[in-house]
């Protein structure tokens, strides 16, 4: 039984439909990721689980229990926000403390709690300091303290590591997977970085115009995206448009290519190939020699280091442009304006009706 | 050539704050000095003495005081939940609110006067023939000044995430106002205070109109009977309100524990 539901949410601002009939269920103990770009409603799902936002339709259900109308003061949902949150007038402590009192908790019971958060946050020895005197990230730990603090049934987490510097970011959201994990609570993360939300979950729903385009691990976000959106959105990808012809190839332009998901279509179907840099190979070729059987020929246009490989941009002469990441060892071999070969492994090749699109 | 020209501007600039200085203490000091001096003959504290014995001093001193503590009283209680408000659910209608504080300042005080007497006719004696229909008038009077510097305390801080953070944590609205938000506006509450406190000791027009007998109004009366005696009176006002103020912030400033040193950026 899902322990956290969205049944049908929609959600209109002026007419903009914020969320358009979404739906998608949680575990108890699972760690949910909402990507997407700016706009698609990521955020809005979650400040409707947090109840600051009411929905036109649907339903939040959390272990059974229809919280849609229920106050956010209610709802004991921890959140952690983008924005720094801690109350200025308050030290750490006092900010970890604070659920607790307003539950009523007793002096001691708070001072003990705290400290147990505190400790697992790696912030014990600050619980005196004031925000101010802290850095971004031990703010938001502080947050995390707090928000975990009132045992909340969901952790609500909207785009934490934003505000942060790349290696604080990366350290905090190790953190949060481990103290998750650790204490078994069910988790919902919005952000818009592809990399964090596929680090930390264990499942994601790529967001587009306010619904889930793909709700799925990880790697099969990856590896095999439902839609072209969620292939552009998450790493890069190539899009080929190509033909389908007979015994597992497609045309691309002049060439005849090896791809193995298209066995069982039609010939002359239309369809997007699509392929990751990292699948395509690269070979040098002399000049005005041509591609051999089953890749593609063209010049280099650009090459750019991303550390252990360099991706290497190119233009095919009729059929627009493929990139390719090679080890940044090699990349020296491919200069810009050097005649190239790029092909790639037929069963590393996704495949998406051209309707779909 | 460029310690030179430092120099220079060092110069300069020394010479404008005393300037600046001078513009505001001459003044003090030429009143010192008439009210130091009832004859020609030397100097003499008669008029400071003459003053401090008349019981009209003492007693309309501590009827503005009262009315300046109500009129705090009166303005944050109906002005702090409203600012939080506007800016929390109804932003849309700052513009209309920012229009209405300047109303106070282009509405002539007997125009106000005239309105207030009208207009509360019919609320029982005790209101209407007591002074707290003043305090009514006062809190008009003050609400531009209470209104901006609680609106420019309540932009320096984030009140959605923090009210929102106090709410997911199981924090009710008053709750939220009360231990989140009223602590972190102090600056703002104290600046309002200041004003309203300062505002209402040297309010004149209202006080002469409705015939109550506030420090304002004797200072007018002592200044068309005792020429030094108005000077000093000037005097010891304008003292009484400078330690009032220093009394609040003294007060607010012990309230605020060990919040007000900064150890630099910790990162």
């Amino acid at each position: 039984m899902p322990y956290l539901e969205l049944r049908n949410v929609t959600k209109r601002f002026t007419n903009v439909a914020a969320l358009d009939d979404v739906t998608f269920e949680l575990e108890q103990g699972e760690f949910f990721s909402m990507l997407g770009p700016s706009g698609c409603g990521k955020t809005t799902a979650l400040r409707i689980v947090a109840g600051f936002e009411s929905p036109d339709e649907g339903a939040v259900v959390v272990d059974g229990k229809d919280l849609t109308r229920t106050s956010p003061n209610r709802r004991d949902m921890g959140m952690v926000f983008q924005a720094y949150s801690l109350f200025p007038n308050m030290t750490a402590r006092q900010n970890v403390e604070f659920g607790l009192r307003i539950r009523g908790r007793s002096a001691d019971q708070r001072k003990d709690r705290a400290g147990e958060l505190l400790e697992l946050v790696g912030l014990s020895a600050q619980g005196d300091r004031y925000p101010y005197q802290m850095s971004g990230g031990q703010q938001q730990r502080v947050a995390l303290a707090r928000a975990l603090a009132i045992e909340p049934k969901v952790l609500l987490m909207d785009e934490p590591l934003s505000a942060l510097d790349a290696r604080v970011r990366v350290s905090l959201r190790e953190e949060i997977r481990r103290i998750q994990t650790e204490l078994g609570i069910t988790a919902l993360y919005v952000t818009h970085d592809q990399e964090e939300a596929l680090s930390i979950s264990d499942r994601v729903a790529v967001m587009n115009a306010g619904k889930p385009e793909q709700i799925a691990p990880p790697l099969q976000i990856y590896a095999e995206p439902a839609t072209p959106f969620v292939a552009e959105f998450v790493g890069t990808m190539n899009r080929l448009e190509a033909t389908v012809a007979e015994s597992g190839t497609v045309r691309y332009g002049g060439a005849q290519l090896g791809v193995d998901a298209v066995r069982g279509r039609s010939s002359g179907d239309r369809v997007l190939v699509l392929v990751r840099p990292e699948s395509v190979t690269l070979e040098s070729l002399a000049d005005g020699g041509t591609a051999p059987a089953g890749a593609l020929s063209g010049r280099v246009l650009s090459g750019v280091f991303l550390g252990p490989v360099t991706r290497i941009k190119v233009e095919t002469p009729e059929q627009g442009q493929i990139s390719a990441d090679v080890p940044s060892a090699t990349a020296g071999r491919f200069n810009v304006g050097a005649n190239v070969s790029a092909r790639f492994d037929s069963a590393h090749a996704r495949v998406l009706d051209l309707a779909a699109e | 050539m460029a310690a030179v020209r430092k120099r220079r501007w060092l110069t300069l600039g020394v010479l404008w704050l005393a300037l600046a200085t001078a513009y505001f203490v001459v003044p003090l000091l030429a009143t010192l000095q008439f009210s130091l001096q009832p004859s020609r003959t030397g100097f003499s504290l008669d008029a400071y003495r003459t003053i401090l014995q008349d019981p009209g001093f003492r007693q309309s001193l501590f009827f503005s005081f009262k009315l300046a503590v109500f009129t705090v009283i009166i303005s944050l209680v109906l002005l702090v939940p409203t600012a939080y408000w506007v800016h929390l659910k109804l932003p849309r209608i700052r513009p209309v609110i920012e229009f209405l504080t300047i109303l106070p300042f282009v509405i002539p005080p007997i125009v106000l006067v005239v309105g207030l007497l009208q207009g509360f006719r019919w609320t029982p004696t005790w209101f209407y023939g007591g002074y707290l229909i003043l305090v009514v008038g006062y809190a008009v009077l003050a609400f531009p000044y209470v209104y901006r510097s609680l609106d420019a305390g309540l932009r320096a801080i984030d009140i959605h995430t923090l009210s929102e953070a106090a709410q997911s944590l199981g924090a009710r609205q008053s709750t939220v106002l009360f231990r989140v938000i009223l602590p972190n506006l102090r600056a703002a509450l104290l600046s309002a205070a200041f004003l309203t406190l300062a505002l209402v000791m040297g309010e004149f027009t209202m006080g002469q109109l409705m015939q109550f007998p506030t420090f304002a109004v004797y200072i007018g009366y002592v200044g068309q009977t005792q020429a030094t005696g108005a000077a000093a009176l000037s005097l010891l006002s304008f003292a009484i309100t400078w330690v009032a103020m220093l009394g609040i912030l003294f007060a607010a400033g012990r309230g605020a524990g060990g919040r007000t040193a900064q150890v630099g950026g910790v990162h």
